[in-house]
């Protein structure tokens, strides 16, 4: 019988929660562009591994002072997403939806191909930030800093967003975007631009992801961002892919779901990676379009 | 269908021939200009335009956007593989922890073990499909994906059957330039024959329009279970074809990217092209390989580039990007190559001569 005390419960979940939070960071970034472009955007993990040479770079080898360093670093993630969306997906507005794809596996490519070239791909560990890795004691629960950090950050960046899609004029562009981009030209709104808001702010949320699971995960090589992306992006469509909220919720199950099974069936460590597909494929056999998804209906 | 020998069905079958015949020379090692290395390629270059059949069969054909052909691959790869290899080695490969005793007593020939493999992999598709199938566009993409990647997972896990992470090694070669050639030509004609059966008909009418499709009385289903489990059979057989190639296989050979490789060969060659996909897997694969001279340092004029590891793949993705943006129908859109519409390209055009090809 497995047996466990509250303390440890709490700890798991404290670990889950931080997982969780990272993410639901990195989720909202796919589901704002699969909201908009209906793309899965396969250079997203990228964007997240360049965020985090970045940090590297600012930190341990300029050596900057981790608060500038961190504004550097959301700022080149969010330009370089800006680049992409502007070189890569751009020209590919009418083209059907396989040569985007194609073209984002491309980038994907080119992403990780130049890491390698330029950054070599001997692994180095990332730097801490602030006080984020120091421990703290709660009487047997011992978590990083980070634990607590992670959902504040999580939590104040959602509702900065959310306030920014329902409440601004660029909100309402990203929002009447999304639902059809012709319309939306008529209505004066200019698509391109709000697009690259969109990967802009992606990959902004994207960096902030990376430097905290920088902090969890603290090894960096050219293919680091692929195992996380993909979860993110399944947590994505586990909320239901184009939906804010969604993501987080989706973000936050898996982390936690995974801690926790982790954690009860230990002799399945070694499955750890699959359980994210296997949570997935089990809620999308009840809810095909995940959890808060539309449901699309075929029109004839 | 025209039985008698038209000009076309000559040149085909001549053109045949020739390539028995050159596949033949360059297995004895009569042609001095084709060594090992091209060899190798080529056998390569086959594989991969199995595999890329097999995933235009579902993306490009069927209109499912599928994304698990690495974890049947896997399947075909590990089935061939431990039921070709000869118990002795089986027994020097598995030294860390001793394989199962009934897999490690198997031993069979290789064709019976690459069909095997390519079953196993069908079977196992037919309980996937179950569940999947009922799911749409990128979600179908995720999904098969998923169950590609649990795929993987398991098999690095299963010490005693798959060797884990440290995978099979001394897989017999048995898949000569004349077993790659012989397949992929199988493989071709089956699909050509398939895309012109009723089935293959049922199943570009669902590409095209599910709805029209089942109100055509076309069974949804059952044709698009049909040609998943074809094209995961494909894929088996490819993955096994593979191993015997490449002789050591680990389970993160068949990472998700790996569906990454072939979905691109397949819409490089165009999506729903026979041709196309045979074209594009020889042009990518070669070109991949050709493209090594980039890593070793070369000049340009007065630009000395220093020998810089990994720049092959950086331009490889370049080049990639550069045919996506600015050639994104692929090399032969839908179309396919026919004798009539080659003999076409050289006829005076007359108006309304559209021959789109059989």
């Amino acid at each position: 019988m497995f047996t466990f005390t509250f303390p440890q419960l709490l700890q798991q979940l404290a670990n889950g929660v931080t997982v969780g939070c990272l993410y639901a960071l990195v989720a909202i970034g796919y589901t704002m562009v699969y909201g908009i472009l209906r793309l899965i955007n396969f250079a997203h993990c990228d964007i997240f591994m360049m965020s985090m040479y970045f940090c590297y770079y600012a930190i341990t080898v300029f050596s900057l002072p981790w608060p500038i360093a961190l504004v550097l670093v959301v700022v080149a993630t969010a330009v370089l997403g800006v680049i992409i969306e502007k070189s890569a997906y751009k020209p590919l507005r009418e083209a059907p939806r396989i040569s985007l794809l194609i073209s984002a596996i491309g980038v994907s490519y080119l992403l990780e191909n130049l890491a390698t070239v330029v950054f070599t791909g001997v692994p180095r560990s990332f730097p801490a930030v602030g006080d984020m890795q120091e421990i703290l004691t709660f009487g047997e629960v011992r978590v990083m800093k980070l634990a607590i950090y992670a959902p504040i950050i999580m939590l104040v960046l959602l509702f900065s967003l959310l306030f920014l899609i329902n409440k601004t004029k660029t909100g309402m562009a990203m929002r009447a975007s999304s639902k059809d981009f012709e319309t939306a030209r008529l209505m004066g709104i200019n698509v391109n631009k709000t697009i690259s808001m969109t990967f802009l702010i992606g990959s902004a949320l994207a960096a902030v992801g990376a430097v905290i699971w920088g902090q969890r995960y603290p090894q960096i090589q050219p293919f680091v961002g692929v195992m996380p992306g993909l979860k993110c992006f399944i947590a994505a469509v586990i909320g239901g892919i184009g939906n804010i909220k969604g993501a987080v919720v989706g973000g936050m199950l898996l982390g936690v779901m995974e801690i926790l099974i982790v954690w009860r069936f230990s002799a399945l460590s070694g499955y750890k990676d699959a359980f994210a597909f296997i949570i997935l494929i089990v809620i999308l056999l009840f809810k095909p379009t995940g959890l808060f998804g539309e449901t699309f209906v075929d029109k004839v | 269908m025209k039985k008698s020998l038209s000009l076309p069905r000559i040149l085909t079958i001549a053109c045949l021939v020739l390539l028995a015949v050159m596949v033949q020379l360059i297995s004895m090692g009569a042609l001095p200009f084709i060594d090992n290395y091209m060899i190798r390629v080529l056998n390569l270059c086959a594989v991969y335009a199995i595999l890329g059949l097999s995933m235009n069969l579902v993306n490009g054909f069927t209109g499912m956007f599928s994304l698990g052909q690495a974890g049947f691959m896997a399947v075909g790869a590990y089935v061939t593989a431990l039921f070709a290899m000869t118990p002795e080695v089986k027994e020097r490969v598995f030294y860390l922890e001793p394989i199962e005793e009934w897999l490690g007593a198997i031993h069979m020939p290789f064709i019976v073990a690459l069909l095997l493999g390519g079953l196993a992999a069908a079977v196992l598709s037919f309980f996937i499909g179950f569940p999947v199938l009922r799911l749409k566009g990128d979600y179908l993409a995720i999904a098969t994906l998923g169950f590609a990647e649990i795929i993987r997972i398991i098999f690095l896990n299963l010490q005693t059957i798959t060797n884990g992470a440290m995978g099979v090694k001394n897989i017999p070669p048995t898949a000569d330039i004349r077993w790659c050639f012989a397949v992929l030509t199988l493989m071709v004609v089956f699909m050509l024959r398939l895309i012109n059966s009723s089935y293959g008909r049922a199943f570009k009418a669902i590409r095209d329009d599910e709805i029209a499709a089942e109100a055509m009385g076309i069974n949804l289903f059952k044709h698009k279970m049909m040609s998943f489990i074809l094209s995961s059979f494909i894929a088996g057989i490819g993955g096994g074809l593979m191993a015997s190639v490449v002789s050591a296989i680990t389970p993160n050979l068949f990472r998700f990217t790996l569906a990454y490789d072939i979905l691109l060969i397949v819409v490089l060659g165009g999506q729903g092209s026979i041709t196309g996909t045979v074209v594009s897997a020889f042009v990518i694969t070669a070109a991949k390989e050709w493209l090594r001279w980039l890593d070793a340092g070369f000049s340009l004029g007065p630009i000395t580039v220093p020998e810089i590891a990994g720049l092959r793949m950086v331009i490889f993705s370049v080049l990639l990007m550069v045919i996506i943006l600015f050639y994104r129908q692929g090399f032969f859109g839908s179309r396919e190559f026919s004798w009539e519409g080659l003999f076409n390209i050289f006829r005076p055009k007359k108006k309304g001569d559209k021959k789109e090809a059989a």
